[in-house]
């Protein structure tokens, strides 16, 4: 009996994350439903933007999937911990700012990888950190040199440097001040 | 010995798979969440164009740059796409603070991908970040342009 129990459980709980989502997409898809009425050349545009995005996203998504799978895998939560747990201290800040700017893809995509790090220990503030970082992209360095200068740009990536520590910190704080299962969402 | 070994090799084959069954399966949990925000996008690009962000601004430095913060906050997209504004923005005059506010929200905040964050990492920590994220992108562009100018 317990262990069918226990799987009832666990359908229930995943029928808790899942529906949530599912009825996003369904206001999405209704929001399509009811523009579509008005302009449907527009509504035929919006699809074909979204494609090309979707299309444009994929190889991220196949790789955060990739990462995730080898987060599982090899990425305990003790040693996780040690890097970007509790106790990780600078080393931590360094690693998430340093993995922050390294990182591709849309901002969207991070998020299930990040969820699946917090739930084995990293913490708050330094995924805060890691997504504040996300907004210095080295691949588009000449873009925004062409456009504001060199010197605008190395003082602006030094102060979002600052800014993500300053928000990581803000972040931890909040979290703290807070129950864990409230913290969670 | 070899038996062992084997099976050994048999189950990390077999956990490796587990994990990224587990991999897949939580991801799966999110994609109609990443399925909506990419549909929403797609609404965006359709219905609000580069022009109707430029027209918002009017040339007063505090209202620019609390307005800009809030369209870069509400704009999605690729941040090249705000470069290229935050460029023909100054060529028309708005100021290098608003343009900045603008360009550090719009890669910082993003209140189109909130419900997906909320739903992953937890409502507070999505309300708390993007608030911070909004009041620092005003402070960062402060503080870099009047870095920028005392630079001789």
């Amino acid at each position: 009996m317990k262990p069918d129990k226990k799987k009832n459980n666990i359908r229930g709980k995943s029928k808790k994350v899942r529906y949530p989502g599912i009825y996003f997409l369904g206001a999405v898809l209704f929001l399509y439903l009811i523009i579509s009425l008005y302009t449907p050349g527009n509504i035929a545009k919006s699809l074909t933007a979204s494609l090309d995005m979707f299309i444009h996203v994929l190889p991220a998504l196949v790789l955060i999937v990739f990462f995730m799978g080898i987060v599982n895998h090899f990425v305990y939560p003790r040693t996780l911990s040690k890097y970007v747990g509790e106790g990780s201290g600078v080393k931590g800040w360094l690693l998430a700012i340093c993995t922050g700017i390294l990182s591709h893809g849309p901002i969207y995509a991070w998020y299930p990888l990040l969820k699946r790090l917090r739930d084995q220990g990293m913490k708050s503030g330094l995924i805060a950190v890691f997504l504040y970082n996300r907004a210095i992209k080295i691949p588009l360095l000449p873009v925004i040199i062409y456009y504001f200068g060199i010197r605008f740009v190395v003082i602006l990536a030094v102060y979002l440097i600052i800014g993500s520590v300053v928000q990581g910190y803000i972040v931890e704080i909040m979290d703290a001040s807070i129950p864990d299962s409230a913290a969670r969402g | 010995m070899r038996d062992m070994s084997d099976r050994k090799d048999n189950e990390d084959r077999k956990s490796i798979i587990f994990s990224f069954y587990k991999a897949v399966k939580s991801f799966g949990n999110i994609f109609p969440i990443l399925l909506g925000i990419i549909l929403l996008l797609g609404l965006f690009r359709t219905f609000v164009s580069d022009r109707m962000i430029s027209a918002v601004f009017s040339g007063d430095l505090l209202r620019d740059t609390v307005f800009a913060s809030i369209v870069g906050s509400i704009s999605a997209g690729n941040a090249v796409t705000s470069y290229i504004i935050g460029g023909e923005l100054l060529k028309e005059g708005i100021s290098l603070i608003a343009v900045t506010a603008f360009m550090v929200a719009w890669a910082t905040v993003g209140v189109i991908q909130f419900p997906a964050e909320a739903a992953t990492l937890g409502k507070r920590f999505a309300a708390v970040r993007n608030a911070v994220c909004f009041i620092l992108s005003i402070l960062v562009a402060i503080v870099t342009v009047k870095t920028l100018m005392m630079i001789p």
